[in-house]
């Protein structure tokens, strides 16, 4: 089990605003009537957007309220997932994924990096408070390791000089291309493909 | 190798585009409405006499539980429940389903809806996938336009909805149940079976749930006929599987290959072969993290299909191949992988919450050499004090790693950690429970 680190500064109150307000009405259109509870994970990241990339629990209670459910559900709900941030993390945040199939092809090189140009440790602002990372369990894009999400994009391919030159970038206010960094499409067996040639030629 | 033409997912690498009108032209939504007509027991019947086996790790057969859902729509009414939560390490073919190949995915949910009666479909894809549920949205609003879904969906009479739930990067959620009260707004922690979710799932109404590649395989089988899908691989491993070829070699990928090619020629050939040589490779996972490992000699003749790697007390769960060679240390490997378990426990049931962290802990201390020898087998009893003693599968999967690195690496790890603390007294260990022996 992971442990969740709720942050001590809260603030004290929290709505939706308009657009997501009718973007929670249309989510909870999606379950059948008298289930709007399976709405709280949609919620909670309509919330977390809304609120900087992190939920605070005065958004737990809002949500508890909005969809007529115990507070002590929506907080178990939004403990319980690693991808509800409870405490603020930076405008770019970096999930590095280290499990075998990263780590074998050099992940630990890239948390090196994220250490050296981010900040020394997990989930700490950088100096520029811009920035943060974390290290996280298999994102699914194995065949392209080590790889790195960046807010919602994939970078894939990766080794310690992309990654610094992504680091740069981002530092310096560009948006880098999400995607392979070796040039490869996708996930086809870089310069060796066997297989669909002709739809590939045609 | 297989043929071009026996492929079913043709658009894998996105040479065409995952766009309706190219997959119109590739042959998704050709005639879905004759299909349908042809009636229920028929499609339950044809994925039967295909032998077609869940994609998703257990290789259940697919027909098989689509007949265990009831018959007539009773007061409940009944769900599909799409799995696209992939997680398992080493695993990434549900991703590129989902980016390039959403009409086939689609289409699927129609006919396996129809078949079972629901009118509703979930589709769980883990909260990473942002990009990718993006493009499935964009899919399903194509369909929903083009009236292929939605009320009377390929003008069928049949009224057929799909909506996206996001998970929220919880492994367990992957596991059926777990997935089930994730979808109802709770933890994801299984539940009990049984009830199967079959009779009794989602809102407890019938539901059946299956992985993204099994549903997206059944409108080709459809298309083609069961005969043809049952005369590729081999008997009651029939059909195609996307491969996912990661770690040490030398152009990992994803390919679609048939079941029952072997392991050999699926590196050498796709992957570009064994970083530093095949006689570099030490051993390989063949079916994502769960999935014990096989030492190089296994790896030489051994063919990937279900029955073949339950033979070799491994499993070809789903299907994602991850090399090590010897450059790597194998036991941090398995370490790592441990932790992953520790990290993805759902807490539910003891022995898999305090076990999996135990495993890990004493993995670590195996890498670095600081674990006593008796320590070794002490490892393997703890595995087998979590396997088969948890409510979901998680216990299996996290045991079974731990067990293959013993089964065929024992002799590298014991040789490691040889020390006997009882003689050995330089060694300062604050964990050791015996420690005050050291001092006489």
């Amino acid at each position: 089990m992971s442990i969740k680190k709720i942050s001590k500064e809260q603030p004290t109150d929290f709505k939706f605003d308009n657009e997501n307000l009718k973007n929670a009405e249309k989510i909870i259109k999606n379950y059948p009537k008298g289930k709007q509870q399976s709405a709280v994970m949609p919620l909670l990241y309509l919330a977390q957007k809304q609120n900087n990339n992190w939920i605070p629990l005065a958004a737990m209670k809002y949500i508890a309220k909005f969809l007529s459910m115990p507070y002590i559900k929506v907080y178990e709900v939004a403990t319980f997932y690693t991808m509800y941030n409870l405490s603020p993390v930076g405008k770019y945040f970096f999930q590095i994924c280290t499990t075998t199939p990263c780590m074998i092809r050099g992940a630990y090189d890239i948390v090196a990096k994220c250490k050296e140009k981010i900040s020394n440790k997990e989930n700490e602002l950088s100096n520029d408070n811009s920035c943060s990372w974390v290290e996280v369990e298999c994102l699914g894009a194995c065949v392209n390791a080590p790889m790195v999400q960046i807010n919602d994009d994939y970078y894939e391919d990766l080794d310690e000089e992309k990654i610094e030159k992504i680091i740069n970038q981002i530092q310096n206010g560009d948006k880098p291309k999400p995607g392979s960094y070796r040039g490869r499409v996708n996930s086809e067996p870089e310069n060796n493909r066997k297989t669909l040639l002709d739809i590939k030629n045609a | 190798m297989l043929k071009d033409e026996d492929r079913i997912f043709t658009n894998l690498y996105n040479d065409l585009g995952p766009d309706i009108l190219s997959a119109q032209k590739r042959g998704d939504w050709n005639n879905t409405n004759e299909i349908i007509k042809k009636g229920k027991e028929w499609i339950i019947n044809e994925i039967k006499s295909s032998e077609l086996r869940g994609r998703g790790g257990a290789g259940f057969p697919t027909g098989l539980k689509w007949s265990f859902a009831p018959k007539e729509v009773g007061s409940r009414p009944h769900y599909l429940v799409i799995n696209a939560d992939e997680s398992e390490p080493g695993t990434c073919k549900d991703r590129d389903i989902l980016r390039f190949e959403p009409h086939k995915l689609i289409e699927g949910c129609l006919l396996t809806a129809y078949a079972v009666n629901a009118k509703k479909c979930y589709i769980y894809i883990r909260g990473e996938y942002i990009n990718e549920g993006i493009k499935l949205q964009e899919a399903i609003n194509e369909a929903y336009e083009k009236k292929l879904i939605g009320s009377n969906a390929c003008n069928t009479g049949w009224d057929f909805d799909i909506y996206i739930h996001y998970g929220a990067g919880a492994y367990i959620c992957g596991e059926e149940t777990a997935l089930l009260e994730s979808l109802e707004g709770k933890k994801g922690q299984p539940r009990l079976k049984p009830p199967f979710p079959a009779l009794i799932g989602l809102y407890g109404c019938p539901t059946i749930i299956n992985n993204v590649e099994t549903i997206a395989v059944v409108p080709t089988i459809l298309r083609r006929g069961a005969k043809w899908f049952s005369s590729l691989g081999k008997p009651k491993n029939t059909g195609t599987k996307i491969y996912c070829i990661s770690g040490n070699v030398n152009k990992p990928c994803n390919v679609e290959e048939e079941m029952g090619i072997s392991l050999k020629d699926l590196i050498e050939k796709h992957a570009g072969g064994v970083t530093g040589g095949w006689d570099n490779l030490k051993a390989v996972i063949p079916g994502g993290s769960s999935m014990p490992l096989l030492p190089k000699n296994i790896c030489e003749t051994i063919k990937m299909d279900f029955d073949s790697l339950v033979e070799q007390k491994s499993g070809l769960g789903t299907a994602g191949i991850v090399v090590i060679n010897n450059d790597q240390d194998i036991i941090k490997c398995m370490a790592r992988i441990a932790r992953f378990y520790k990290h993805e426990s759902c807490g539910q049931c003891t022995p898999c919450r305090e076990g999996a962290g135990w495993m890990w802990r004493m993995l670590e201390r195996m890498a670095k050499g600081e674990a006593s020898r008796d320590e070794v087998d002490m490892l393997m009893d703890v595995t087998k004090q979590i396997e088969g003693h948890t409510i979901c599968a998680f216990g299996e999967g996290s045991a079974w790693p731990v067990q293959g690195l013993l089964r065929h690496f024992k002799k590298e790890v014991a040789k490691r950690n040889n020390f006997n603390p009882l003689v050995n007294r330089s060694k300062n260990i604050p964990y050791l429970v015996d420690q005050h022996l050291l001092e006489k």
